[in-house]
């Protein structure tokens, strides 16, 4: 499985993550309080260059994430040339776009690893309401493992149903879907526990 | 706890999973996402609790970068994107709808289960969805709410797999379904 982060190593790779976390969170809140079109167009402008410095191949990465807008972009421009309100229909579209490429800038110069190591720090506190962080560890490794192998059974279901019919898959593939996955939950906590646990023997 | 674990792991990916597989065709053309239907299960198989917590689970790797929404989405863009408030909404979702389906013991697990889902996981969901959309886009909650109204008949539909799904695993793997398991 591949992770969101940039195909180009930056400058930006090696900043903290935490303090990119929050820069995130300040611009974004300060985005949706500005309503002045001309700074709206010039924050867009100082985005895209900020992209652009990091190279043509970054840029173009960071312009295929923004596609997921379009429906978005579509509803609010229809919406506002109807209604006759266009400066605050691109006030809308301007800041949809800013925060979006924003928020992506920061996943695609983070580090999996560095990010995970925040996650270790926000939660540390949770340890004292009974989280466990080793267990916390444990899940997050065991998705990332978990994921390509269920998406494989699924697709084995689909080929073992193709075999035998003529119809397209239904639903109903759900249901042996979803026991394999009970069934390897179970395997899984067996392994878990074969292997120690997380309630380890204490020291006498 | 091991099995907990590895329960709502494996949870996270089946939702995960859910994104990744060929859409399923449900007989008419609204385009619709087999991952709410994961977050339905959670809540109904895996009970309240268990079932936020998978979802959760799910959520934290999306946004520490993995591409694990359906279409290879993730990253903190998609909760930065005008639909994030769905997002915000499926733990919650999830443990209204586990919620219901550990109190009310009353009726036949499938219906209960259909019941929760619609409940929680449109209900709930869309209340944080539509009010996601209204901040975004900066339109009133009702105009926000004509947007997603399309999408209504097919989480319905998937709420009744989820509701079916759930009565026949709670015959199959009744230990396994914790919202109804109290051994």
């Amino acid at each position: 499985m591949i992770s969101l982060s940039s195909p180009v190593k930056t400058r930006a790779h090696d900043w903290p993550a935490g303090m990119k976390l929050a820069g995130l969170c300040a611009a974004t809140i300060v985005l949706f309080f500005i309503e002045n079109l001309a700074l709206h167009a010039g924050i867009l402008v100082a985005v895209a260059g900020v992209y652009l410095s990091a190279g043509a191949l970054f840029f173009k990465a960071g312009l295929r994430q923004l596609r997921v807008l379009w429906p978005f972009l579509v509803i609010v421009a229809i919406w506002h040339i109807w209604t006759g309100e266009t400066q605050q229909g691109a006030v809308i579209l301007l800041r949809l776009l800013s925060a979006l490429a924003l928020a992506n800038l920061v996943t695609m110069t983070t580090r999996l690893s560095d990010m995970i190591d925040v996650v270790r720090l926000l939660t540390r506190p949770l340890a004292k309401l009974g989280l466990n962080p080793a267990a916390l560890d444990m899940a997050i490794a065991l998705v990332i493992r978990l994921t390509p192998v269920l998406a494989q059974k699924g697709s084995n279901l689909t080929q073992a149903w193709r075999a035998r019919s003529q119809h397209k898959p239904s639903w109903r593939i759900l249901l042996p879907f979803t026991i394999l996955a009970l069934d390897d939950a179970d395997h899984v906590a067996q392994a878990l526990r074969a292997r120690g646990g997380f309630s380890p023997l204490k020291d006498p | 706890m091991e099995k907990n674990i590895a329960l709502i792991a494996l949870f996270a990916a089946v939702i995960a999973a859910l994104g990744l597989i060929p859409k399923i065709t449900l007989g008419f053309g609204v385009p619709i996402t087999a991952q709410t239907l994961g977050v339905m299960l959670c809540g109904t198989v895996l009970g309240a609790r268990r079932g936020t917590l998978s979802v959760l689970l799910f959520l934290l790797l999306v946004a520490i970068g993995l591409p694990l929404l359906s279409g290879g989405r993730g990253g903190l863009g998609a909760f930065a994107t005008p639909s994030a408030g769905f997002l915000l909404g499926w733990p919650i979702g999830a443990f209204v709808t586990g919620f219901i389906v550990e109190k009310w013991r009353g009726a036949p697990l499938g219906v209960v289960a259909t019941v929760a889902a619609i409940i929680g996981s449109i209900l709930v969901m869309y209340v944080f969805g539509i009010a996601g959309l209204a901040i975004a886009l900066d339109k009133s909650l009702s105009e926000a709410a004509f947007l997603v109204l399309v999408f209504v008949p097919g989480d319905v539909i998937k709420a009744v797999i989820a509701g079916l799904l759930t009565a026949a695993l709670f015959k199959s793997r009744p230990a396994s379904v914790l919202s109804r398991y109290d051994g």
